[in-house]
């Protein structure tokens, strides 16, 4: 499943990040690796972004962002 | 410049890089922009135990690729200038992430010190931090911070002013791909131009990452370069079948591995964390909110209007005065003027002073306006106004950071396109900060509301809420499809970054840090636009003012002049004062006058004030005092009638030259040229004149207009409102020519201090000139339209009003709903 499909608070684990190029790096930048722990926080007022928490740290993606990362649901 | 040591400052966002900046070079600063780009580059000054160091701000970002112009540009900084040190602010809160960074710069081999800073944040926390250990592992000096509260300074400068910052030798490993990385290495390293630039273990770690700035490099200074690039090309390939992983992907890992180990290390948690929601995260579970969210959005931009527009707008009634004293001492300084002619001199000098007071008026609001953005920002509320807002805007091309840039161009209320396209910076995606920078212009200025209040007075009077509404929210509705239309055609090779973005710790502000950057932002308004409007000041008023009147015309304002003020000379001598009051002082006396009358409007009802006034002007002369208050004395009483006739003849023969001026200038005759195109829109003449001349602000409209619409004759109209000498003179304009105008003005081209503000963001001349462009052809289309098409249609003014409003609307849900090719290659 990718993370997109995660309704706020559930958690997942990295399994692979299909994203490549700019955004991909993006993502790399911000901590979001294969095997990397993430919890959904929220959702923006009209459902897209989406907010996520990683360590200690907060930040949003896009839905179509987070289409290209599977997890797996923890 | 010689003797000062040249450091940079690098960091992540969210770091208080700029708090650090501020701490060590106070108000020493100088904002200019990186060559070539429109990035800001910061620099400023200090010194420190005889030595002199000049400081210079990188752009805060995430990483040191080169997929963003920030990027790329403090990469090319380091790189080209090669600073003596290169000092890296780290978020000593979020050190994982931040040393993630500092691996990229270390590796670039520079001298490097590391500031952790919001030390305090770490306290709070319950977690302590070996310095030691940090600086053991990276082999660079360590030192920690708190610059928002100013504790750190002296360490800092003990650190930079030690006697060595030796080359560090810190390094990675990258495990399976250190093979890989040492072929690259030795044969870059042979090439010794290359390896005089930068570190060759820097560079073959950039080739393998596939960053295409780094085969810039190549091809620049290896002579074999293409050979190699194939040979990278292979290795990439190379590794990523051996690996299944992608080598940008696994380079990244690993640093963030030896982040992760580093922190174990170091970071002691002494009490367990996490018991407790963190006041950020509780503060978001609202500011996020799916119904509060957007209600504190809407409450925050409407404590922003309030504060700045409304208030400001208060203020400027205290400091108006001043700009009017101002003008009054340059006034003085001038050479009087004639009864009716006045030299160019006066006349240019003082058409300058008004354009110029006309755009200092807005200091106050800017600065509260720019003060209070600061503090938005730096209180880290805007990642959170783009969260809520970005679906609504991303439809149009545009990003949830193009909100506050909008609002305060006026999208709700009326505003100024000036800040808002200041606060265009933050848009981390450029197609979308482009948009957003030209149809921030379209949003409702300020300084066309008294134009508007003018026109729907005249036209709608019966409803001018509902016709304001029409005014404040159409505007919306046609700069929205604009900007999709933009970003699909005109803009659509502009980078697009991706919406990832970091949701940081709220922060308190500092004031100093706020104070300095609405400073900051008003001088840069001030020294841009006041010199570029001088320049378009001159060249208006020789439109206006040239080639002045016919001599047919001339003559007979001279013969005017003669005969009232011959007519004036017989009653001073009736009234025996002929040898008091010879005809040279008949213009001196008129003068006193009018500063009489000046100066006890000044006063107001201030009953002391004016006997202090009245006093002053009686020392000055009494001869003329006699007569400004004659009390009882009759023939004084006489002249002080036909003195105040003389100045009201006065006024009306300078009124009539001014329309005759303006009518026979160069602008009058190109305004008389455009009439038989500018019909279909339904603009005469005179609206003509009037809409050219607020090209250099748009406050001058409505002046223009009251210049044109002077009654033709004293007597019954002198003291009609504008509105209705307009009426009269203009009997045969309806609401449909007025919603024409009015539309007109609502996109007319941004007043001179937006383009300028335009030139600066996009750093283009080029970009200047499509804002001039986009909106005076939308502007003549949209008028054609609703005057020609109303008149055939036979629809009144309400009428049209409402059918564009719905056609409006509709264009604007058709290109929501056109997909921008959102699938991008990243999916494959």
């Amino acid at each position: 499943m990718t993370l997109s499909e995660l309704s706020p608070g559930l958690s997942c684990r990295i399994k692979k990040i299909r994203v490549r190029g700019l955004v991909g790096q993006r993502l790399l930048d911000m901590g979001l690796f294969p095997g990397t722990l993430v919890l959904v926080v929220r959702n923006a007022p009209l459902v897209d972004p989406v907010e996520l928490k990683i360590d200690d740290q907060y930040l949003s993606i896009r839905h179509l962002e987070a289409r290209g990362i599977e997890v797996d649901l923890i | 410049m010689s003797d000062r040591t040249r450091i940079a400052l690098a960091g992540q966002p969210n770091t208080g890089k700029s708090t650090i900046f501020n701490l060590l070079t106070g108000t020493r600063q100088f904002v200019a922009n990186y060559p070539g780009v429109t990035v800001e580059k910061k620099s400023g000054y200090f010194q420190h135990q005889d030595h002199k160091f000049e400081l210079v701000d990188l752009p805060g970002t995430y990483s040191m690729t080169s997929y963003s112009l920030e990027e790329r540009v403090a990469r090319d900084f380091l790189l080209e200038e090669k600073p003596a040190l290169t000092i890296n602010v780290v978020d000593a809160a979020n050190l994982k992430r931040n040393l993630y960074f500092t691996f990229q710069l270390l590796e670039m081999g520079l001298p490097m010190m590391l500031i952790l800073n919001m030390m305090d944040v770490v306290k709070k926390q319950g977690v302590e931090i070996d310095l030691e250990e940090i600086s053991r592992q990276l082999e660079v000096p360590v030192v920690a911070a708190v610059g928002s509260k100013g504790r750190g300074k002296e360490d800092i400068l003990d650190a930079i002013t030690a006697e060595d910052n030796p080359v560090n030798s810190f390094r990675i490993n990258y495990g399976p791909m250190e093979s890989y990385l040492v072929k690259l290495e030795i044969n870059l390293a042979a090439a010794e131009k290359l390896a005089a630039f930068c570190s060759p273990r820097w560079l073959a770690v950039k080739l393998m990452e596939g960053d295409s700035e780094a085969l810039n490099l190549l091809k620049r200074f290896h002579p074999l370069a293409s050979a190699l690039e194939v040979e990278v090309e292979e290795l990439r390939r190379c590794f990523e079948s051996d690996e299944d992983e992608t080598p940008e992907g696994f380079i990244a890992m690993q640093r963030h591995q030896r982040a992760t180990e580093i922190e174990k290390a170091a970071v002691l948690r002494k009490s367990l964390p996490k018991n407790r929601e963190s006041l950020t995260s509780r503060i978001d579970k609202i500011a996020c909110h799916r119904f509060f969210g957007p209600l504190l959005l809407l409450g925050i931009v409407y404590l922003l209007y309030e504060l700045a527009i409304v208030q400001g707008y208060n203020i400027t009634n205290y400091t108006w005065p001043l700009l009017a004293k101002f003008r009054q001492i340059v006034d003085n300084l001038l050479p009087a003027s004639g009864f009716i002619d006045e030299s160019h001199l006066r006349g240019l000098a003082l058409w300058i002073v008004d354009s110029v007071n006309g755009l200092l008026n807005y200091i106050p609001i800017f600065f509260i306006l720019f003060a209070l953005i600061a503090v938005i920002e730096d209180v880290g509320y805007m990642p959170r106004v783009a969260f809520i807002l970005d679906r609504v805007f991303r439809r149009f091309g545009l990003h949830g950071q193009s909100a506050l840039p909008l609002i305060l161009s006026g999208a709700i209320v009326g505003g100024c396109a000036v800040p808002g396209i200041m606060a265009c910076k933050g848009i981390a995606d450029e197609k979308a900060r482009f948009a957003t920078i030209l149809i921030c212009p379209l949003m409702n200025c300020l300084a066309k509301t008294p134009f508007y209040l003018l026109l729907i007075g005249i036209y709608f009077p019966e409803h001018k809420t509902t016709a304001f509404l029409f005014i404040s929210t159409i505007t919306i509705f046609i700069a929205l499809p604009v900007a999709k239309v933009l970003t699909l055609t005109v803009l659509k090779g502009k980078e697009s970054a991706p919406f990832v973005m970091e949701m940081p710790r709220y922060h308190l502000p500092t004031l100093r840090g706020v104070l300095l950057r609405a400073w900051e932002r008003v001088w840069l308004y001030v020294k841009k636009i006041t010199s570029i409007v001088v320049a378009v000041a001159v060249v208006v008023y020789i439109l206006l003012q040239f080639p002045g009147l016919s001599a047919e015309r001339e003559i007979h304002f001279q013969a005017e002049v003669s005969r009232v003020l011959t007519k004036f000379q017989t009653q001073v001598e009736k009234q025996g004062f002929a040898e008091q009051l010879p005809s040279d002082q008949y213009l001196p006396l008129m003068q006193y006058w009018k500063d009489y009358k000046n100066a006890s409007v000044a006063a107001g009802g201030n009953k002391e004030r004016k006997k202090a006034i009245n006093q002053n002007f009686k020392e000055k002369n009494s001869l003329y005092y006699g007569f400004l208050k004659p009390k009882g004395n009759q023939p004084a009483k006489k002249i002080n009638r036909d003195v105040r006739k003389l100045l009201s003849t006065q006024k009306r023969l300078r009124r009539e030259i001014k329309q005759d001026k303006i009518s026979n200038s160069f602008l009058g005759r190109i305004g008389r040229a455009m009439e038989p195109v500018t019909k279909w829109a339904g603009f005469n003449w005179r609206i003509n004149v009037a809409l050219l001349s607020c090209l250099a602000a748009k406050e001058s409209a409505v002046a223009t207009l009251g210049a044109l619409y002077e009654p033709p004759e004293t007597g019954t109209a002198i003291d009609n409102t504008l509105e209705k000498r307009m009426a009269g003179v203009e009997s045969g304009m309806t609401p449909l020519h007025a919603l024409a105008i009015i539309l007109f003005m609502a996109l007319y081209p941004p007043c001179l201090a937006t383009m300028i503000m335009i030139k600066l963001q996009t750093g283009s001349w080029k970009w200047m000139l499509f804002s001039l462009v986009i909106p005076i052809t939308m502007g003549v289309a949209i008028s054609t339209i609703i005057f020609s098409g109303g008149s055939a249609l036979g629809l009144n003014g309400w009428q049209a009003m409402a059918v564009f409003y719905v056609v409006a609307v509709i264009i604007t849900l058709l290109t929501a709903l056109i997909k921008d090719h959102e699938i991008p290659d990243y999916m494959r």
